[in-house]
């Protein structure tokens, strides 16, 4: 039964979805709009069940001492920083006692996760955890400068959080992103050698394209370089990028009948 | 002193190429770090002494601008930022150049987002170009921030019936009823226009599939490079133009400039950005050619390659 109810409910709703979209009725239009709503639930509960097994995954390799363990705590501390900035934000010019908030707030999380991940003595660590959380209700109870903003984006304008995002959330992804300059010109020295025809095809089609994307070389080789370059797109990668899309496409179908068919299981955890 | 620094920069590059190029005749393989060391220069060396191109926008380019352009005034255009600071060199200079020309045009301009990161980008830009460029706009009745909404395509699903359902109010809790903009709209079949801004999943390829057809609404995509060749298929019966990376970025901003006066002054990181891109792609290039020589070089004495 633990095994053949979900499977039955995958059938059920599986078949509906797929009749319900050659049924234009209203009946089963509204029902298929109450399905959505759903989406809306669970979509908050994934976003709350990854935040969670982020701190679960951290915390427990502090406590197993893995790999890199010490870069956990930076994590962890990213985390729940960059939540409390989104939530609150300053009201007037003064930042009022927000900076020694955000640090006892950070040394109660601290704390806990201390006493989470010791073998030994947890009670200091929950005292001082206990201390630190009553000092930070205190300070919101009766600091003015600022302010929670639990239902509205204004959390979002916190300059702290802007100044977190803008100055190191975006040149970290962005590092990272622009060191693939660097691999890709590596491996493209390597990688794009005329060992065979479609090797020499492949080398000769990129060619063409950076090509017709250069302005320096524009002046050279003239239109004759960009309308090579818009049939390569147009033409040849459309072709083969249909026949991709097609390919995934009937191949979402076959997953989607196995799926409801209860040939696939995966998604229950064990097949 | 600036002419000085591009002439230098540009002898040492290609010198430096011509080198290896005549190094590579001998069968000698150039080392991975001389050619780190050379995109760093053809990196470096346009963005210290600013060399910038003129652009000329490609048709996939050109039919996003015109399709926008040529909106009646009063229309309503959607903006997703469905990306992240990753992506945001590439694909934020495009939503910049793509707010303003909407805003400027007079279209009533909805901002969201189905990427957490997107929010924070989108306030980037609502903070950084549409509030100082266009004061006299107003929050709710010529454009709206309705944020972020996690539920990836089952979002898209459902704001192609009824946008309320997903989005009750606005990202400072306005309710949208109560928005001018949003009398006139009441689900995604109401918009003139979406322009998908991306790169990953959910992305422009969700728009087009769950909302652009069955909505029946012309979507318009302003990609990562990277991504930009898989959209093609969709080009251009379901997408009605392309940008792709900071070169799509760039001829939309040449296209905008050149179009509208108001715009010949603004900031064009795209533009600026194709220097440093361009020289990159020469140097690559250039060590495509000279890995090919060795490669044959070395087949030609019978070593390995």
């Amino acid at each position: 039964m633990k095994r053949q109810f979900p499977l039955f409910l995958v059938f059920i709703f599986g078949l509906f979805m797929v009749f319900q979209y050659f049924v234009p009725h209203e009946t089963s239009e509204w029902v298929y709009e109450f399905l959505l709503d759903w989406i809306l639930v669970i979509g908050i509960f994934a976003l709350a069940l990854g935040i969670w097994s982020l701190y679960k995954v951290s915390v427990d390799k502090i406590k197993t001492r893995k790999a890199n363990w010490g870069y956990s705590y930076v994590t962890l501390f990213g985390l729940f920083v960059m939540i409390l900035f989104g939530f609150t934000s300053q009201n007037g010019d003064s930042w009022g006692w927000y900076f020694i908030f955000v640090a006892t707030v950070m040394l109660t999380i601290g704390m806990v996760i201390q006493a989470m991940v010791s073998s030994g003595q947890k009670g200091l660590s929950l005292i001082l955890a206990g201390v630190f959380l009553v000092a930070s209700v205190l300070i919101g109870m009766f600091d003015n400068a600022w302010s929670f903003h639990f239902y509205t984006a204004e959390g979002l304008q916190n300059s702290m959080f802007r100044a977190f995002f803008d100055h190191i959330l975006i040149p970290i992804l962005s590092t990272m992103f622009s060191l693939l300059a660097f691999f890709i010109a590596s491996a493209a020295y390597r990688a794009f050698r005329a060992r065979n025809l479609l090797a020499s095809l492949l080398l000769l089609a990129a060619l063409i394209v950076m090509l017709r994307f250069n302005p320096y070389l524009s002046p050279i080789f003239g239109d004759y370089m960009a309308k090579t370059s818009n049939w390569l797109m147009n033409v040849p990668n459309m072709a083969a990028q249909r026949a991709i899309v097609i390919g995934i496409g009937l191949g979402i179908v076959a997953t989607a009948l196995k799926v409801i068919l209860g040939i696939e299981r995966g998604y229950m955890g064990k097949g | 002193m600036n002419n000085i620094g591009i002439i230098i920069s540009l002898v040492l590059i290609f010198g430096g190429l011509l080198w290896l190029l005549i190094r590579s005749i001998g069968g000698h393989e150039v080392d991975r770090r001389v050619i780190f060391l050379f995109i760093f220069l053809s990196v470096a060396a346009p963005v210290i002494f600013r060399i910038t191109f003129q652009e000329k926008a490609t048709p996939v380019v050109e039919a996003l601008f015109d399709r926008i352009e040529n909106l009646p005034p009063g229309s309503n255009v959607l903006l997703s930022f469905d990306f992240d600071p990753a992506m945001a060199p590439e694909v934020q200079p495009m939503a910049n150049a793509i707010s303003r020309h909407c805003l400027n045009n007079g279209y009533n301009v909805v901002f969201m987002s189905l990427w957490a990161t997107g929010q924070s980008l989108m306030t980037t830009t609502l903070s950084r170009v549409i509030l100082p460029e266009f004061p006299e706009l107003v929050d709710g009745v010529d454009y709206i921030n309705i944020g972020y909404k996690a539920g990836n395509e089952g979002v898209l699903n459902v704001i192609v019936s009824d946008f309320r359902k997903m989005f009750p109010t606005d990202v400072n809790s306005v309710p949208l009823d109560s928005t001018e903009i949003f009398k006139d709209i009441k689900s995604c079949a109401d918009l003139d226009l979406i322009i998908a801004l991306g790169g990953g999943r959910p992305g422009p390829k969700e728009w087009v599939l769950f909302v652009g057809d069955p909505a029946d609404v012309p979507v318009g995509v302003g990609v990562a490079a990277v991504v930009a060749p898989q959209l093609y298929p969709y080009y251009p019966q379901q997408i009605v133009g392309i940008l792709g990376g900071v070169k799509g970025a760039a001829e939309y901003e040449q296209e905008l400039t050149s179009h509208h006066e108001r715009f010949a002054d603004m900031d064009t990181p795209g533009i600026d950005m194709m220097g440093p891109q361009t020289l990159a792609h020469v140097v690559i290039m250039a060590f495509i050619v000279i890995g090919n020589i060795v490669y044959f070089r070395s087949r030609g004495k019978g070593g390995k390659s």
